[in-house]
């Protein structure tokens, strides 16, 4: 239980659709307990990194090492079994429509574990206690608006009490007070569940107010182009693409090169 | 608030609802992972088998401390129920203690929650401050009381209620149809102006995906029809030494009646479902939204392109398995019976008369506008959801054939009135 103790450990990652790259060179350590952003403009691969981390594409080159296993050169089943320990919450929620909001949650619980199914209700009326959704369980996804749906995309990540967290766009398409609550919501379940967490965003108020560390991901030389929490970048960092990006310019002048 | 003083002790020793700590251990579920991340000590339960998770209430009736101790994690059985009267008379402020504890995770916070909505209920004031810092965190989370739930309300009105319901619905859906119908006819009439707003390339698609791209299924589904048809017949027929019958036979079921049908059905289980699969899925997507803020009428952008192509491509589609069914019922005579082949063709184009032909072809149109009329409105009145899209697709297919069905059986009545 080593606060400092590498999670995941990023090698060299290439990701390319056929021909064309997404991003290379991609390499970072993710240490235990913190909350690691992975930021940069629309389009640059910030998803397909993602992806990649849980299993849903295939990297064409690098290593993932999730503790001293290659994520990727595992056989399916231990990929799922390493899956296990991940929870994630898609940009949309994804939640599945055609079963209501306990039901959701508890299908992890119900495939994957062999408790009885008083301890499962009870265990998914505790996973959304801690989102503030239980008056909703019996409740359809289409009868819930959309910064519910999120909590209760949330409820259902963390339904198995997973190490690792991914979050895909938290905030995109909530309003500032929900999303500022959400990002409340992921620092107490982080220190509450012991969970170390991965986010996808480019909402900059709640990269700087959680993420103490991060990878900026550049869609112009397809390469990340600077590490660190997102608030020392802003502050610190004198790379053009990323203090554009930080201080939300429109334009800045193009550079040829690139440092970093 | 008398002070009573006796000393009262309960103690409960929580029931494990499995086989005690022998659940099998799941990686998923691993307890060390609701640990305090910042303790540096490793997991202590590893060394030692779990403890069965016990709670006490000790302590004076106005200052109750809540000792507990054991392994409370929910694969060694520690999912514990607290009962919600479990407080009694106890009064004040609750405290806790919790040295004795090995391990816990999500059942722990759970059978905190309970304790704290009893607390609530009882009235008795609750100090976390004994707990570890992150389940105190956690159950900050928890409200006091839990909120009804809000089941949505699937109450079933009286009888007479759902009659007129369904009496009022159905006469709205006719209207309905009957105004998509209008609006696509009307569309059709102004494309042949060159003034609707289909466009040319999406009626191409659309032709193309129920015309040519459907010869495969259509012919070989009339082929086997054509081929079944003539074994039936020649069983039969052989008895009366009238074999050459057989070509009057399925030449005229399969140009009348069959080919359309099985046509249909085809069109209406493969087209069909595909029309309302993609208009529901639209609608999921805010697509049909877009169009109906830009002005864009849905009748003549999605409905006419689809109606016109199926109604277009149906009938000679129609005219395609007739001949193919013949060519089926050809070949099992043939190969069959001693008849040579042209005397079985001439048998045939003898026997069919070409307003069977013309019958079947008019059926066809009609039943081509009906299967892609009713899939389209299908998929207009979709649900949002995944699973609505399936149920629309489902929906448009039986709707479909039930009403291809029905509509020949109606045809067939008008034809014996007519004399055709």
């Amino acid at each position: 239980m080593n606060p400092s103790e590498t999670i995941i450990s990023v090698r060299d990652l290439r990701l390319s659709f056929g021909p064309k790259i997404i991003q290379q060179n991609v390499s970072f350590d993710l240490k235990r307990g913190s909350i690691f952003a992975v930021m940069g403009g629309s389009g640059c691969g910030k998803s397909t990194l993602l992806k990649s981390m849980i299993g849903l594409l295939r990297p064409t080159a690098g290593q993932i090492l999730v503790g001293q296993e290659d994520y990727w050169a595992q056989n399916d089943k231990r990929r799922t079994d390493i899956n296990h320990r991940f929870g994630v919450l898609f940009q949309s929620a994804a939640l599945w429509s055609s079963m209501t909001v306990g039901e959701n949650v508890a299908l992890p619980l119900e495939m994957f574990t062999t408790l009885p199914p008083h301890v499962i209700r009870r265990l998914v009326e505790l996973k959304l206690g801690f989102v503030g959704m239980e008056q909703a369980i019996d409740l359809m996804p289409s009868e819930i608006s959309g910064g519910m749906r999120k909590r209760a995309g949330l409820a259902r990540a963390i339904a198995l009490d997973p190490d690792i967290l991914f979050f895909d766009e938290p905030s995109a398409g909530l309003d500032p007070i929900t999303s500022a609550r959400l990002d409340n919501l992921i620092l107490t379940l982080r220190d509450g569940l012991g969970a170390t967490i991965v986010i996808v965003s480019h909402e900059l108020p709640s990269l700087f107010a959680i993420a103490d560390d991060g990878i900026f991901l550049d869609a112009v030389t397809h390469k990340p182009i600077a590490h660190g929490a997102p608030r020392d970048l802003r502050d610190h960092c004198t790379i053009p693409e990323v203090m554009a990006f930080m201080n939300r310019q429109a334009d800045i002048s193009p550079t040829d090169e690139t440092k970093g | 608030m008398a002070a009573r003083c006796q000393l009262f002790s309960l103690i409960m020793a929580a029931t494990p609802f499995g086989g005690g700590g022998q659940v099998e251990t799941c990686a998923l579920m691993s307890p060390h992972i609701m640990t305090d991340p910042t303790s540096h000590t490793a997991p202590q339960y590893a060394a030692q088998p779990p403890e069965k998770p016990v709670w006490t209430l000790e302590g004076e009736p106005n200052v109750p401390c809540l000792t507990l101790r054991g392994t409370w994690t929910v694969q060694s059985g520690g999912m514990a129920p607290f009962p919600p009267d479990g407080l009694g008379q106890t009064q004040g402020t609750l405290t806790f203690e919790t040295q004795g504890i090995t391990g816990w995770d999500s059942a722990f916070v759970s059978f905190l929650w309970d304790v704290k909505q009893a607390a609530s209920h009882a009235g008795v004031q609750f100090d976390p401050q004994g707990l570890p810092p992150t389940a105190q965190r956690l159950l900050a989370l928890l409200p006091d009381a839990p909120a009804p739930s809000k089941a949505a309300n699937h109450k079933k009105p009286p009888l007479l209620e759902r009659v007129g319901g369904n009496t009022l619905a159905i006469l709205n859906e006719t209207g309905t149809v009957s105004e998509l119908a209008l609006e696509t006819a009307k569309g059709a009439c102004k494309a042949l102006t060159g003034k609707s707003g289909m466009r040319l390339k999406d009626l191409a698609s659309d032709i193309w995906n129920a015309g040519p791209s459907a010869l495969l299924i259509v012919g070989i589904v009339n082929f086997l029809v054509g081929a079944i048809l003539a074994f039936v017949g020649l069983v039969e027929l052989r008895r009366f030494a009238a074999e050459i019958y057989v070509a009057n036979l399925v030449g005229i079921a399969c140009a009348r009646e069959i080919s359309a049908i099985m046509t249909a059905i085809v069109m209406a289980g493969r087209t069909g479902g595909a029309y309302a699969a993609r208009i529901s899925t639209m609608l999921g997507n805010e697509e049909i939204d877009a169009l109906q803020v830009f002005g864009i009428p849905v009748s003549s952008y999605i409905l006419l392109p689809s109606i016109l192509s199926l109604g277009l491509m149906m009938p000679l589609l129609y005219i395609y398995g007739t001949l193919i069914a013949i060519f089926g019922g050809f070949v099992v005579s043939v190969s069959m019976m001693d008849i040579s082949p042209m005397g079985y063709l001439n048998t045939t184009f003898d026997g069919i008369a070409l307003r069977e032909f013309v019958f079947g072809f008019v059926k066809s149109f009609f039943f081509a506008s009906f299967i892609a009329l009713a899939a389209c409105r299908v998929g207009l009145q979709a649900g949002r959801s995944a699973a609505d899209v399936g149920i629309a697709a489902t929906r448009a297919v039986v709707i479909g054939i039930v009403g291809i069905i029905a509509m020949d059986a109606i045809f067939a009545v008008m034809a014996t009135a007519l004399g055709i």
